[in-house]
């Protein structure tokens, strides 16, 4: 194959090789090149995290000394910024929010692709045009909505917050879904019902067991959510401290009256959330990609 | 004559309203004032009381509060409220005034209740007028026990889509008529309820932005641009670059394809608000960057990153390539394998070398492929408020902005964030909600309308 094509080319066998290898160092080179670039950052914050000294500002490049103290301080000195307890709120939300949105997502991408009714298409254009509107513009009229309800007092607001996450705008993101559901022969459900199933026993014994990469890829993305989002977050919870997720705790730190004291503890606590998600999000890419070669091969 | 009475016959088999109100027996007809009438008639008695219950609940809630809050929903409220003295206790006291905010969400909230029970009116008429046809039919009339197994066979779709269209209706579709009516009056900072009342002004707001002399306008229309060209360059950008990153690391000849993809996807893995703020800080004046660069003898001062409106500009383009380019990079890896290697073969052998095949080939399978993509990812663009928030929060501030409530990096949604949420501008800020759902749908139609899984959808199945 390969010598057919250097054959082609007509160029003799070896001159072509010495090409070939020129031209792989210098891919090589610029794939290096820019793996630093993109490692950059990531390497520069594990590398502030472990700074001595307390700002952000630094007259070297590479800390002086390295410590480990703003990871222990992070949850000892818990005064002002309670980074353990913005941990657990978010966990409790992210816990909550991904059941109900899986529930939520699975349940609309099954019905929209497996079953037709009345109705349907004009759900389908609906849910089309809602996903047009800018998100932010009623997350102050969301906010008043959730304050009528009187979700904006205390605890509730975390309540308020795993309702939005589950049942808000991302409610609309079904496509995906939708679209693997989509790839799931319909002579399947066809036998199921010649046998006497329930449309029920074909959703619950039948679809669902064949979409396992696409269920995992909802719970995935519906758990990391409110880890990621901030600006829902700050609506919700406003300046209330006691009940900040990760997110909005750590914006808070590189706040212009904070960034001075907290900015290596800040780089330590964005650390600590980001090796977990980023572990979830690799996880998530591999279902992504399962599901989207889709549900029954050969 | 036969002919004409079997076509009568299936007109009125027809469960629809208008049948039930023109062929219905006494009971049937009744139930379009008694909901449930027809059913409890019929013997499906639970079924009936189910949307009797209902119906006394609107009436009851119609009767305390729905007309009043009708009411309210057309005057915006009257009294700002006042100070009463109080002769007995010898102080002024103050009284409640109406919130114009209030009364536009609970007005809107009846608006919908009502939506609601015509909806429920309609579906009692049906209801009752099939129970009619089975008993007229001497057919089996289900009971309630099999009204609920019905949910979970034939009728599965109402039972799973129950909740979810609740939420919509809730957290997505009433907010946004909410946020879509407050574009219609003049609720801004000088009209804050409670306190004080705002009211209907028609369309005085779109008025306002599209009048050229306006500070307003000259804003919007500056914004716009900016905001156009940053979502050009951020897709195409990241488009071409990241498509060229994924066939650089696929070639047959790269080593350890895993490990480039990998580092790759680890900086989109970080949340964006970690990477983002982290290059926010290292792109300082006196931040990383201008550190290193310093101590390296490149620079004397600190180069300009988020200072000077140019700079900044540029900086968000590069800082967003940063993050698009691996995502690009996971989209079109599978796409590019699927490019059939016959074109590819008989293109080699035909003497097209590299760039050519690029050209050729790649490039015009990909943008047949991907245009719903890349329209799309356009959109997301336009609407990207993250990396501008996150990154410059819309500094370096621009005086001529409408009196500095944006900065020269901002795009029309982090504008429209902070006029709602830090100005408390909420007309201005939901007329530009409304032009910027206008932009996007324009091209979303234009996008949707010109792919293949929404011409035909049912293609695979």
């Amino acid at each position: 194959m390969m010598e057919n094509q250097n054959e082609l080319a007509g160029l003799p066998q070896n001159e072509m090789s010495a090409k070939r290898k020129a031209t792989n160092t210098v891919v090589h080179v610029i794939l290096g090149i820019l793996a630093v670039i993109w490692v950059f950052p990531i390497f520069w914050v594990i590398m502030t995290s472990f700074r001595a000294g307390k700002g952000s500002y630094s007259t070297t490049f590479f800390p002086d000394a390295l410590t480990i103290s703003n990871y222990t301080t992070l949850f000892t000195d818990t005064a002002i910024f309670n980074f353990p307890r913005w941990f657990g709120n978010t966990f409790i939300v992210a816990i909550f929010s991904c059941v109900l949105s899986t529930f939520y997502l699975v349940s609309i991408a099954f019905t929209m692709s497996r079953l037709r009714f009345k109705g349907r298409q004009t759900l389908l254009n609906i849910a089309l045009i809602l996903g047009m509107f800018p998100g932010f513009m009623s997350m102050i009229a969301v906010y008043y909505i959730i304050k009528g309800f009187g979700l904006t007092e205390g605890p509730l607001k975390m309540v308020a917050l795993v309702l939005l996450y589950s049942g808000g705008s991302g409610i609309l993101n079904f496509y995906v879904a939708k679209g693997f559901f989509d790839t799931i022969p319909k002579a399947l459900d066809e036998a199921a019902f010649i046998d006497g199933a329930t449309k029920w026993q074909v959703f619950t014994r039948i679809t669902l067991p064949l979409s396992k990469p696409i269920v995992v890829y909802t719970i995935l993305t519906s758990f990391m959510a409110p880890w990621i989002d901030f600006i829902m977050a700050k609506v919700i919870i406003g300046s209330d401290a006691k009940y900040y997720t990760v997110a909005i705790g750590l914006w808070n730190m590189l706040q212009k009256e904070n960034i001075y004291q907290w900015y290596t503890r800040f780089a330590a606590g964005a650390v600590l959330v980001s090796i977990p998600i980023s572990i979830l999000f690799v996880i998530m890419q591999r279902y992504y990609t399962d599901g989207m070669s889709g549900a029954v091969k050969g | 004559m036969a002919g004409k009475g079997a076509v009568n016959g299936v007109a009125k088999n027809e469960i629809t309203v208008k049948n039930a109100l023109k062929y219905g027996d006494g009971a049937t007809k009744c139930s379009a004032i008694i909901f449930g009438a027809g059913n409890i008639a019929k013997l499906q008695v639970i079924k009936g009381l189910i949307y009797l219950a209902l119906e006394i609940a609107f009436v009851v809630y119609m009767v305390t509060k729905g007309f009043g809050f009708l009411g309210d929903f057309f005057t915006l409220g009257t009294s700002t409220g006042d100070k009463v003295f109080n002769e007995a206790k010898q102080v002024y006291e103050y009284t409640q005034g109406d919130n114009s905010m209030l009364c536009l969400l609970y007005g809107l909230v009846t608006i919908f209740v009502i939506l609601a029970v015509y909806a429920l009116w309609r579906s009692s008429l049906k209801s009752a007028y099939q129970a009619q046809l089975l008993t007229e039919n001497k057919k089996y009339v289900p009971t309630f026990v099999d009204d609920i197994r019905a949910l979970f066979d034939q009728n599965i779709h109402k039972t799973l889509l129950a909740l979810p269209i609740t939420c919509v209706i809730l957290f997505t579709i009433l907010p946004l008529v909410f946020m879509i009516s407050m574009a219609f009056t003049n609720f801004d900072r000088d009209h804050q309820p409670p306190g004080q009342l705002f009211d209907w002004v028609g369309f005085k707001n779109f008025a306002e932005i599209f009048n050229s002399g306006s500070s307003l306008a000259y804003a919007f229309w500056h914004i716009l641009g900016w905001t156009l060209i940053w979502a050009v360059f951020a897709t195409v950008l990241n488009f071409v670059l990241g498509m060229i990153l994924a066939m650089v690391i696929n070639r047959r000849d790269t080593k350890a394809k895993s490990f480039w993809r990998f580092i790759f996807v680890l900086s989109i893995a970080i949340p964006q608000f970690v990477s983002l703020l982290v290059m926010r800080t290292m792109l300082q004046p006196e931040g990383a960057i201008n550190v290193l660069l310093k101590n390296m003898g490149f620079i004397q001062t600190g180069l300009p990153f988020w200072t000077d409106a140019t700079w900044a500009r540029v900086t968000v383009i590069v800082v967003n390539l940063w993050i698009g380019i691996p995502y690009t990079m996971l989209q079109t890896t599978g796409i590019l394998k699927n490019i059939p290697a016959e074109l590819y073969e008989a293109a080699r052998i035909d003497g097209a070398n590299a760039v050519t095949i690029f050209v050729k080939i790649t490039m015009p399978y990909m943008l047949f492929v991907m245009t719903p993509y890349l329209i799309t990812s356009f959109i997301g663009n336009i609407n990207n408020f993250n990396v501008i928030y996150l990154l410059t929060a819309g500094a370096p501030a621009a005086m001529e902005y409408h009196n500095g409530t944006a900065g020269k990096t901002d795009l029309l949604v982090t504008w429209l964030y902070k006029l709602t949420i830090d100005l408390k501008d909420y007309n201005y800020g939901a007329v530009i909600g409304i032009l910027v759902f206008i932009i996007s749908a324009t091209f979303s139609l234009i996008a949707y309308r010109n792919t293949g899984s929404y011409k035909n959808e049912e293609e695979f199945q």
